[in-house]
């Protein structure tokens, strides 16, 4: 485990190299950036609303009582949304996404001698193949957050007014109430983490693949489960440090 | 000129190479043949830098690569030229793209220029008009030609290939042997070619080194080839009953 640890740590070091060429490497950071935010816009729309209704309906069942004003439901979701919702769980979806699009990728390039190709031309295969991806991993992802924040609150909004369990206006009170700034400042700082550890995780596990077809998929199997498995720890690391 | 003095590689527990040394000339073709697993890809990786060598020493033009770190290899690296096994074209990007690659990261020269290149590389290798297509829509030769034009857009002074004529239908085959004979010639390039292929050795084997576990067995040229008493070496040249036939008349 050191050793892979060292290992991936080397990787990193090798992926910031100087580029050779500026231009190149900035074309194929907006490339990524492209696959990794346009790309996952879709699903983490759906399970945002889906999450944000779901939450804010088990809340008001959960609150349901004459001594609690119905508007708390509202506060509980925004803040379950933005503290843990948006930044974990659609990060571990993106890493089933984008992780293992990443795994597969560098994966193949590396037993179809791709990455040989690379290196052999004089390019530093690290910098141009990992650091692009760990870029867009850590802009994009937090763009995405704040996206699934926003249709998360408005998810629940939605929910209010199909099942009538508390009404829309109560609903917007809380989300309105009480708001402390804190929480966006964690919920960044979470989706920054967590979408670095997505790229580069997920890159390692490409990039030292051996063998053929069978071993891509195993490398993508492993890099979005030890990515899984980290985002929940640094989930909770961060939650400690920062509230 | 390349030079390799005393090359041995291990993997774990497995030595692959045993002390290989060789001189691979300008404007040659120089061929590297021997069985599966006899240590050729092996080498031709120690040669250029994606193996390191347990022991020995890799000179390009007397300078010793094998003692360059990263950056010091860069400037001899942009003078290499590789065709691999698969081709090893990038799937993402078009013909046109593969070949402008090393160009947009190597040099300044302007867009147009670049295309120019690319064009000029493609039409030398008879695919003219192929620019925007991808690798997954090309023949297997067709990809062995777009890896050739790829590994001579720099203008390289070395070009290595491993297995050229995997794959490929035998008038295929003669087809990439002749285009790399005639490059090497054209441009003065020290060609290493690892092949276990008679036509090629028999064809375009100006320099052959034949390796047998792991061990240079013998060195000459596709003329010595037919009068060398060499038991292992004969044993692989006409094993097939071709080769067999023809040997009476080579």
């Amino acid at each position: 485990m050191i050793y892979s640890f060292g290992k991936y740590i080397l990787l990193l070091r090798l992926s910031f190299r100087k580029p050779e060429k500026f231009s190149v490497y900035w074309a194929e950071v907006m490339r990524e950036m492209v696959s990794v935010g346009i790309g996952s816009l879709g699903i983490i729309s759906i399970i945002s609303i889906f999450i944000g209704a779901a939450t804010t309906i088990q809340v008001a069942f959960q609150l349901s009582s004459p001594l609690v004003p119905n508007s708390i439901a509202g506060s509980i979701a925004r803040d379950s949304t933005i503290l843990e919702f948006s930044p974990t769980i659609s990060s571990l979806v993106l890493a089933g996404r984008v992780g293992s699009s990443i795994a597969s990728q560098i994966g193949t390039m590396r037993v179809t001698e791709q990455i040989d190709a690379l290196e052999i031309m004089g390019v530093n295969a690290p910098g141009y193949l990992i650091a692009p991806k760990i870029i867009a991993g850590m802009s994009m992802v937090p763009l995405l957050v704040i996206t699934s924040i926003a249709l998360g609150i408005t998810g629940g909004w939605i929910a209010c007014g199909l099942s009538g369990d508390i009404s829309p206006s109560d609903y917007i009170a809380g989300v309105q109430g009480g708001f402390n700034g804190l929480t966006v400042r964690v919920a960044m700082v979470k989706a920054i983490v967590f979408g670095f550890l997505i790229a580069s995780i997920c890159a390692y596990q490409g990039f030292y693949t051996s063998g053929g077809a069978l071993e891509v998929g195993q490398s993508a199997t492993k890099g979005v489960v030890y990515s899984c498995v980290m985002i929940l720890f640094a989930d909770l690391v961060i939650t400690r440090l920062m509230l | 000129m390349i030079e390799v003095k005393e090359i041995n590689k291990t993997f774990g527990e497995n030595e692959v190479l045993k002390g290989i040394s060789a001189k691979f000339a300008a404007g040659k073709n120089n061929l590297i043949i021997g069985g599966s697993g006899s240590g050729k890809t092996t080498l031709l990786k120690c040669i250029v830098g994606l193996h390191e060598p347990t022991k020995g020493e890799v000179f390009f033009n007397d300078e010793n690569f094998t003692e360059m770190n990263f950056e010091q290899r860069v400037p001899i690296r942009t003078q290499i030229g590789m065709l691999f096994q698969n081709s090893a074209l990038f799937d993402s990007m078009t013909v046109e793209e593969n070949v402008m690659f090393p160009l947009n990261l190597f040099t300044t020269q302007s867009k147009a220029e670049k295309l120019d290149r690319a064009n000029f590389c493609l039409e030398r290798v008879n695919l003219k008009g192929k620019n925007k297509l991808y690798p997954s829509e090309l023949s297997g030769g067709m990809k062995k030609r777009v890896g050739i034009a790829r590994a001579i857009s720099m203008q390289p002074k070395y070009l290595f290939v491993d297995e050229p004529n995997s794959g490929l239908d035998p008038k295929t085959s003669i087809l990439i042997d002749e285009l790399i004979s005639e490059l090497t010639e054209e441009y003065d390039i020290t060609t290493v070619v690892v092949t276990h292929d008679m036509n090629s050795v028999m064809g375009i084997g100006d320099h052959i080194v034949f390796l047998h576990n792991g061990r240079k067995w013998w060195e000459g040229s596709n003329k010595e080839i037919a009068k060398t008493d060499n038991k292992e070496l004969n044993e692989f040249v006409f094993a097939s009953k071709f080769m067999q036939a023809a040997k009476g008349k080579l």
